[in-house]
């Protein structure tokens, strides 16, 4: 595949992984921070820790909008099924989500809810052209990759003239999320975060282009470097991230600029401040509230708003207090420093978001890596941490 | 006194006729509908006794009765026809596969159909026929059946279920609890093929691509494999689930770990392609015609020739070893140079987004 | 973040408004909106995600990209 295949290559990965080697200070720990549930998926499904030196180390960023939606929201979508008889059209990373009553999107579908899982809003619509006389709402998840599609859905609706449409949104903001890292408490505590820089998201980027990062460059003094999706892209965000901290510098710059450029898509961008507008507030599961982090479908648009049109409010419901996910997500804890970790907590019955979707830091950990936590079985290997 | 002549019977009309509750009745319209679709194209000597149960020849090998395997397998697939077969050869080619699995020599099949009201009985021949045919080509008749009609919307279609019955040679004693650490693990052929060739006929994901399903009886490639006098510890044909699902399973049962690696695992180029487009690990989807043979590694080498001579097993391939390991991990080097670990699977796999 | 793939733009033009394309990714084929893009041709590469074709990718930053793995030592800073 290509495109693909030569960003995959082991060969190359050595050379990289030698530069790496080669260019971390021997007497210094660095800290990286790849936003993006990819990344993360990307890091895990390669192995790429075991090509780091062992003071480089990856925390796992809460860019998985399957991970950071709140149960409440679930519960919204599973109410329009059950209770208000309409056709659920969902991406499939959410269906196995457990939300409240025992229930998740695929167990709401054995009780008797139409749900139907879609691979594109494209979908979603001719479900409802095919059925006039039934409503149909689509589930909208996810950062601002995902976003512009569903914003042209529903000026397609309004083209036709599709009245049985909606769309429940819940749609988030990236650079909220970064700033909710950087401003958490453990700032305060310990006066500075616990993280040398950021590895952009790949796919958000070719929408937002990379100028929004140079706030965060600016303001926090941290390195962003934009990574491609491929393994060899993320290892060399993480060799020019350890440049940026050599050197001192704290600025954005662009791995990826086979498909993201500083300005991104401006068609999408239009597209997407034409149909919905910021939210106040919005919870974000594990991260608590997060002001101007979400977005609504403008009163314009109104007419294709699933909360309005059913008249649906959104109930917080708490994580369990064992949960550490919050901290997690901040890079101040790991997956094993959760005591729940693995034993309560685990892919089948995820208790907390960084466990629901494959690519969150405690599913991906216990997926790909929890094998190095149980030394005592391997008889070569040495601890690495992650 | 006149002759009672026998009235006159139309033929089924294969073209546009339906399945009716009649032809679950017990009544004319059922025994028209075996004689004319199920007994004319699976016919044969046993089948043609026409009664409750077929009668069998008890097997013997030197001397004394043989060992019998069993096996039972139900089949749903939807769509009921894909790319590379139907409903009716799978059904025929999973059970001769659990049978031949066990080290065991298939001899005969019995299947049962559940109808839904509505059926085109076209597509029900073009099933029976495939059915037929697999049977035929393995050597393998299907000897009783039964027929049930449920009422529309109370079956999908048509559900499959087949039973088979085989004689396992002496000295043949092949489990998934035999496996040691050091032995090898080979695989016939490329992966993931079954899965994706369905998946690329469901609404909502269907691309174009000419993916076909590798729906097969593997009892003679099994065959070479013991003939070599290899010791061979399991076999196993990994179905839904993957390889993955299917290595844990023996991992486990053994009390093993395995070792893998990534560059010697077979996948087609357009598999691989789907799979991506589809967020889909190859590991974990399903095959209908590949089997795994776990056997001691000083004896991979002439297993592995033995495969590769069949026509099944042209691109059988060495694909890692079992090792001490008290977690039984199934794990992975990637072709990238790191290790993961290849995790039982967690609820069916579903296209993601991100 | 989200699971986007570089596939390879084979017809344009396609669809009830012209705003779909048939795509290719090592054989498998699909048809996309390219809606949110302006100028795609037939031998572009593009970034399809959930249907949608979100930006085109740059061959010539491609193949740089790919010489910058491969250098011996660590390359400086390539500012956005």
């Amino acid at each position: 595949m290509k495109y693909i295949d030569e960003f995959r290559d082991g060969a190359v990965a050595q050379t990289l992984a030698g530069k790496i080697a080669a260019l971390a200070r021997p007497q210094r720990n660095y800290s990286f921070m790849e936003f993006c549930g990819g990344h993360t998926h990307a890091i895990s499904r390669y192995g790429l820790t075991d090509l780091l030196p062992p003071n480089v180390r990856m925390v796992h960023g809460p860019g998985c909008p399957v991970c950071v939606l709140p149960i409440g929201r679930i519960d919204m979508a599973i109410d329009l099924a059950l209770n208000h008889g309409v056709i659920l059209c969902s991406y499939g990373d959410t269906l196995r989500v457990p939300a409240s009553n025992g229930l998740s999107l695929l167990k709401a579908k054995a009780q008797g809810g139409d749900i139907r899982m879609v691979y594109s809003t494209l979908d979603a619509l001719q479900i409802a052209r095919d059925n006039p006389q039934r409503n149909v709402v689509f589930f909208g998840i996810g950062f601002e990759t995902t976003t512009p599609p569903t914003a042209l859905a529903i000026l397609q609706a309004v083209k036709e003239n599709l009245q049985n449409f909606s769309v429940l949104c819940c749609h988030v903001l990236t650079p909220a999320a970064i700033t909710q890292i950087l401003e958490s408490p453990e700032v305060r505590q310990w006066g500075t975060v616990p993280i040398d820089g950021f590895i952009g998201p790949a796919h958000v980027s070719t929408v937002i282009g990379s100028r929004p990062y140079e706030f965060f460059a600016e303001e926090y003094r941290k390195p962003v470097v934009i990574a491609g999706f491929e393994p060899l892209d993320v290892m060399q965000a993480i060799l020019m991230l350890i440049a940026q901290v050599n050197d001192g510098r704290a600025e954005v710059e662009n791995e990826f600029s086979r498909a993201v450029s500083r300005d991104g898509n401006q068609k999408a961008q239009d597209r997407v401040a034409e149909v919905f507008e910021l939210r106040r507030e919005f919870e974000w599961r594990g991260l608590s509230v997060v002001p101007y982090s979400a977005l609504k479908i403008r009163e314009k648009y109104g007419a294709f708003d699933a909360e309005r049109r059913f008249n649906i409010d959104y109930q917080s419901v708490p994580d369990n207090k064992a949960c550490e996910c919050g901290a997690i997500l901040r890079g101040v804890k790991r997956p094993q420093d959760c005591k729940i970790f693995g034993t309560v907590c685990t892919p089948e019955n995820p208790i907390g978001s960084c466990m629901v979707s494959s690519e969150g830091a405690c599913a991906a950990h216990y997926s790909y890596g929890r094998y190095k936590d149980m030394k005592p079985a391997l008889k070569e290997e040495e601890t690495r941490h992650e | 006194m006149s002759e009672v002549k026998r009235g006159y019977v139309r033929p089924l009309d294969l073209k546009h006729g339906r399945v009716d509750m009649t032809h679950g009745a017990g009544g004319r319209a059922m025994v028209q509908l075996i004689a004319e679709l199920f007994a004319k194209h699976l016919g044969n000597a046993y089948l043609g006794q026409g009664n409750d149960g077929a009668v069998l020849p008890a097997p013997v090998l030197n001397g004394r009765p043989a060992r019998l395997v069993m096996s039972t397998d139900c089949h749903v697939v939807s769509p009921l026809f894909f790319p590379g077969g139907d409903i009716g050869c799978l059904s025929v080619h999973g059970t001769l596969n659990d049978v031949a699995v066990m080290g065991a020599k298939p001899l005969y099949l019995a299947a049962g159909f559940i109808l839904e009201e509505g059926f085109a009985l076209g597509d029900l021949a073009r099933i029976v026929e495939s059915m037929a045919r697999a049977a035929r080509d393995a050597g393998v008749p299907v000897v009783t059946g039964d027929t049930k009609v449920v009422e529309r919307g109370k079956g999908d279609g048509i559900f499959i279920t087949t039973t088979g019955v085989g004689v396992l040679p002496d000295g043949v004693e092949l489990g998934g609890a035999r496996v040691r650490a050091g032995d090898a693990i080979l695989v016939s052929g490329t992966l993931g093929d079954h899965g994706v060739a369905i998946m690329s006929q469901r609404e909502n994901l269907s691309f174009d691509a000419v993916i076909q399903s590798d729906t097969a009886a593997l009892h003679t490639l099994v065959a070479d494999v013991l003939a070599t006098g290899a010791d061979v510890r399991c076999l196993r044909d990994p179905t839904r689930g993957g390889l993955a699902s299917t290595l844990n399973e023996i991992a486990t049962q053994s009390g093993v770990g395995m070792m893998l690696q990534e560059k010697a695992i077979p996948i087609q180029p357009v598999v691989a392609a789907a799979c991506e487009f589809l967020g889909l690990d190859p590991l974990y989807v399903a095959n209908e015609g590949k089997l795994i043979v776990i056997c001691a590694d000083a004896d991979a080498p002439r297993v592995l020739a033995a495969m590769q001579a069949h026509p099944l097993g042209r691109q059988a391939a060495l694909i890692g070893h079992a090792i001490e390991d008290a977690h039984h991990f199934v794990q992975l080097t990637t072709a990238f140079g790191g290790r993961r670990i290849v995790d039982w699977l967690a609820g069916e796999q579903l296209p993601r987004i991100c | 973040m989200c699971l986007a793939l570089p596939v390879k733009v084979l017809q344009v033009g396609l669809g009830s408004d012209g705003q779909c394309a048939l795509v290719d990714l090592g054989g498998i084929q699909k048809e996309i909106s390219v809606e949110l893009l302006d100028d795609v041709r037939v031998g572009d590469y593009v970034i399809l995600h959930v249907g949608y074709a979100l930006s085109k990718l740059d061959p010539e930053e491609a193949e740089r990209t790919l010489a910058l793995f491969s250098e011996m030592h660590a390359q400086t800073s390539v500012v956005a």
